[in-house]
């Protein structure tokens, strides 16, 4: 970071949970001019559908494990304006990768820089807007897409908030067989204390296009409460191949859904990641969709609870359809009083047929006081397939340990190398060195974070 | 591999008949507090039984069905329509040439006696709601060992089995759980004296032979510090039209240093709804031992537990289902670790053939402060047909840092290459393919003892047998 940035103490913090309307208040779609009456309208049910939809109760099988009663969204402003001095110093704070092919930085769901893409990538025909033009100027193909997948895995209610109040975010169309070389990145920032943002990401590769997409949650403030509720729709045309990453680093004192589709089509290739850092009570719901022959799904995750952190991961590997696979891979790191859940579920469809799915987790306990709930699921109904999952808890090798201390590391750096080794096999299996490296300087980060 | 596997009823003939009934006592159809005082009344039971019974029945209407996990099929049980409990006032006698002749001949048909003559210690055989028979070999009797109904164990002996009855599985553990409290009736209250260890099995046998008749036999095996018990049920029922409930509830307790084996091969016809709940505790050094097996029922639903309670407790399931079409075998295991260095094992192998569904579902839960604790569960399931299915669904908790626990799981289908090898060799196609889902599950059979395991494998014979046009 240059010298000259404010840092967060001397921002303006605006208190908006005591001013602002409430996010779950009040509603008026035609509060938004800019937007186009269908999408006014889409906004108006989606309203209607989370005022009748119910909040989720402790015999919820989809909330299994989870701790309900830090579900309460009601206390939230809405996303709050960003004064002009505070954008720049976001602007600033916003690092990312050295070189990239496109960036986009939002706080509180404001747009407030873009670095365009190349000419020669626009001259192909890729469509990098924010949602608020995207709707206007793209409106068939981002109506067909826009929050289409059906939210099966417990959400529903805070997926139909998002719908409601949605305001910005990414819309990305590569056409086909347009290669990016470069990632694009996305940044969204939750600013003040009290408020809320609702940040969402539509991409649809096209058949045979290639695309990298980061998306980094971070807050300006990280002893400021709020509420983040995002959405982000993959969508792959036949031989797509995407490589998708969500680097959440929100304040420990947010309040996180986040809500992923991805439809991956025939002989496309869909490889996405969770970095779970931040947040105090994180959900992530994932589904990939095997819905075209040849079609391939990486799942990764990597979470570093500490505190009394909550991370609530959900995932589906829906085969739909004959000779698809899909690899699960989530790792979760666990110190002081933080719990982690994963339930995840493999289906097989009838007649999915040479199936090859994998599902494991990983959860390593570094506190007596931490807990680790894992449902890794299956549901098989065709009979030539190969599924298998595992699940497996345990603590640091006590040998492993002595190793090192009798190589005169200090404990401390020890524990940090081993469960660095531990997590970073998962970043390594994103197969692209900048992005992994970034990943690994977030993950030290925190850290140090916690050391503290 | 697509085959016709609509004519798979063989393995059920050995059950599958029915003597006309005569029955003396009869609860009538549906379930009120006056049933419950009916039942208790036919039984002469103490005021607090008769409580007991009147509570859970508030329970049991108090509680949802648990269709929110459970399968839907469930809905399809109308309590109304069954009988809750039927008997000729008969009391268990010890020698089968007072059994009424129907239930004589209906369990020298399935080779009880003979079976008990060669390699029991004891055997129990209860014809719907009561036993007809029950008797002990006299070493073992000599022992100390006492081998009664719940009826008997209540009343004569309190002070052995009032102090745990309930307590493993209380009345609201779930709603099949409360129904088995409101109208229990028969089962084997076991006690195993200190340091006694029984050399042969003790044995029970259900039979259902009522149509519209729910059986609720209750289970209660203590074993006292030092000693071994192993205890072997089998059941049958015949085929009717109309489904039949199966509701039991099972507690065993291992004292310290006590072992228990608990064995069941399940092979009800296929109309029978089969809701079972079955735990044990585990105290210090204590070991049980559970191997279920799953061949018939139209639902099975059942997850064998065991409390580890005593340090360097040992909790183990062995778990064999058998799905075939119609069928869902709904089975699993719980492993809860209280102490430490408490270990546990599962081990589950399901079948699936036809339109059959297997579903494994596990617990495994180490709460905090706990060391040393250690859970291994394997689930492997094996899809004959196309149309097969099979789920799992373990959920695992692991507090604090010094406990492994790892799960794994797969689905696999029986190698073509396998198959055709052993055509090359002469074998038919189901001869074959007989062999492979023995093979799969052999490892676990030969835990079984021996007369079991050639039963199973027959089983599985017959069931595999039709599975192959």
């Amino acid at each position: 970071m240059s010298s000259g940035i404010l840092a967060p103490e001397e921002m303006n913090q605006t208190n908006a949970g005591e001013t602002a309307p409430g996010v779950a208040g009040s509603f008026d779609a035609n509060e938004n001019q800019s937007f186009p009456e269908w999408f006014r309208a889409l906004q108006q049910e989606a309203w209607e559908n989370f005022q009748s939809l119910p909040m989720p109760k402790r015999t919820d099988e989809t909330w299994r494990f989870a701790t309900i009663k830090s579900l309460d969204i009601s206390s939230y402003a809405k996303p709050q304006p960003v004064c002009d001095a505070d954008q720049a110093a976001l602007i600033a704070r916003s690092v990312g990768l050295k070189e990239t092919a496109g960036r986009m930085i939002f706080a509180n769901d404001q747009l407030l820089q873009r670095e365009v893409l190349s000419g020669d990538l626009k001259r192909q025909g890729v469509i990098w807007e924010p949602i608020e033009k995207a709707v206007v100027e793209h409106e068939e193909i981002f109506r067909k897409h826009f929050m289409t997948q059906e939210v099966t895995l417990g959400s529903k209610k805070f997926a139909a908030l998002h719908k409601a109040l949605v305001k910005s975010g990414t819309f990305l169309y590569v056409p086909r067989n347009v290669e990016i070389d470069l990632p694009i990145e996305i940044f969204h920032w939750l600013h003040g204390s009290g408020g809320s943002t609702f940040p969402h990401t539509l991409l649809v590769a096209g058949e045979n296009s290639k695309v990298t997409l980061v998306d980094y949650f971070e807050s300006s403030d990280l002893d400021a409460p709020g509420l983040a509720i995002g959405v982000n729709d993959l969508f792959l045309e036949p031989g797509a191949k995407l490589t998708y990453i969500c680097a959440q680093n929100w304040s420990d004192k947010t309040l996180a859904f986040q809500v992923n589709s991805t439809h991956v089509g025939r002989d496309a290739s869909a490889t996405s990641m969770n970095l779970n850092l931040g947040a105090g009570y994180a959900r992530t719901e994932s589904v990939s969709r095997l819905a075209g022959q040849g079609g391939r799904s990486d799942m990764l995750a990597v979470s570093v609870a500490s505190g009394a952190q909550e991370f609530d991961q959900r995932t589906l590997q829906d085969h739909q359809e004959p000779n698809t696979a899909s690899d699960l891979l989530y790792k979760n790191s666990l110190s002081d009083q933080s719990r982690t859940i994963f339930a995840g579920l493999i289906v097989v469809e009838p007649g999915a047929h040479k199936t090859d799915a994998y599902q494991k987790v990983r959860n390593l306990l570094l506190s007596d006081e931490a807990e680790a709930n894992s449902a890794p699921g299956l549901e098989i109904e065709a009979d030539d397939v190969r599924c298998t999952h595992g699940a497996t808890s345990g603590q640091i090798d006590e040998e492993e340990l002595f190793y090192m201390l009798s190589r005169g590391l200090k404990e401390v750096t020890a524990k940090q190398l081993i469960v660095s080794g531990f997590l970073n096999e998962v970043v390594g299996r994103l197969g692209n060195k900048p992005v992994a490296e970034k990943l690994a300087a977030l993950i030290q980060s925190k850290f140090d974070r916690m050391k503290k | 591999m697509e085959t016709d596997t609509t004519q798979l009823n063989i393995d059920r003939s050995i059950g599958d008949f029915s003597y006309p009934e005569s029955h003396q006592f009869d609860a009538g159809v549906g379930l009120t507090h006056k049933t419950i005082d009916y039942i208790t009344d036919v039984k002469g039971e103490a005021d607090w039984v008769r409580e007991f019974r009147h509570k859970a029945l508030d329970v049991f209407n108090s509680k949802p069905m648990p269709t929110h996990w459970a399968s839907h099929d469930l809905d399809a049980i109308v309590f109304d329509n069954i009988r809750y409990y039927l008997s000729n006032g008969q009391k268990a006698t010890r020698s089968w040439d007072d059994v009424p002749d129907d239930m004589k001949k209906t369990f020298e048909r399935l080779g009880i006696p003979e079976q008990e003559r060669r390699f029991l210690a004891g055997v129990e055989a209860q014809f719907d709601s009561e036993a007809v028979y029950s008797n002990i070999k006299k070493a073992v009797g000599d022992q100390g060992v006492i081998f009664v109904g719940p009826t008997e164990g209540l009343r004569d002996h309190p002070e052995i089995f009032k102090k745990w009855f309930g307590k493993v599985i209380p009345t609201g553990d779930n709603k099949f759980s409360a129904l088995n409290s409101a109208v229990f009736s028969g089962g084997s209250f076991i006690y195993v004296p200190p340091g006694v260890k029984v050399k042969h099995p003790l044995q029970a046998y259900f039979r259902i032979n009522a149509e519209n008749f729910g059986q609720f036999e209750r289970t209660l095996i203590i074993a006292d510090e030092g000693s071994e018990v192993m205890y072997m049920e089998g059941c049958t029922a015949p085929k009717f039209e109309t489904a039949t409930l199966h509701s039991a509830v099972v507690e065993l307790v291992a004292m310290k240093g006590a072992k228990i084996q608990y064995i069941t091969v399940q092979n009800w016809s296929s109309n029978v709804f089969n809701l079972v709940t079955k735990r044990a505790v585990a105290h210090e050094e204590a070991e049980v031992k559970w191997i279920d097996c799953n061949i018939g029922s139209r639902l099975t639903m059942k997850y064998p537990g065991v409390v580890l309670k005593g340090r360097k407790a040992r909790g183990e399931v062995i778990s064999i289902a058998l799905a075939g079409d119609g069928q869902h075998q709904d089975t699993g295991a719980k492993m809860v670790h209280a102490a430490d260095e408490t270990t546990s094992n599962i081990i589950s192998k399901s079948i699936s053939l036809g339109k059959g569904r297997a579903t494994y579902r596990g617990l495994v839960h180490v709460p905090k402060h706990l060391k040393g604790c250690k859970n291994n569960t394997e689930c492997d399931a094996l899809l004959i047909n196309s149309t097969s299915r099979t789920d799992t669904y373990p959920a695992i908790t692991v507090r604090g840092t010094g406990n492994a626990v790892q799960h794994e799981a797969s689905v696999s289908q029986i190698s073509a290459e396998q198959i055709f090898y052993m055509q090359q060799r002469g074998l038919t196609e189901g001869q074959a393919m007989s062999l492979s889902v023995n093979g799969f599950v052999n490892d676990l059979v030969r835990q079984f003892p021996m007369e079991y395991s050639v039963e199973l494998k027959r089983l599985i014979d017959l069931e595999m047998e039709g599975s192959v046009g």
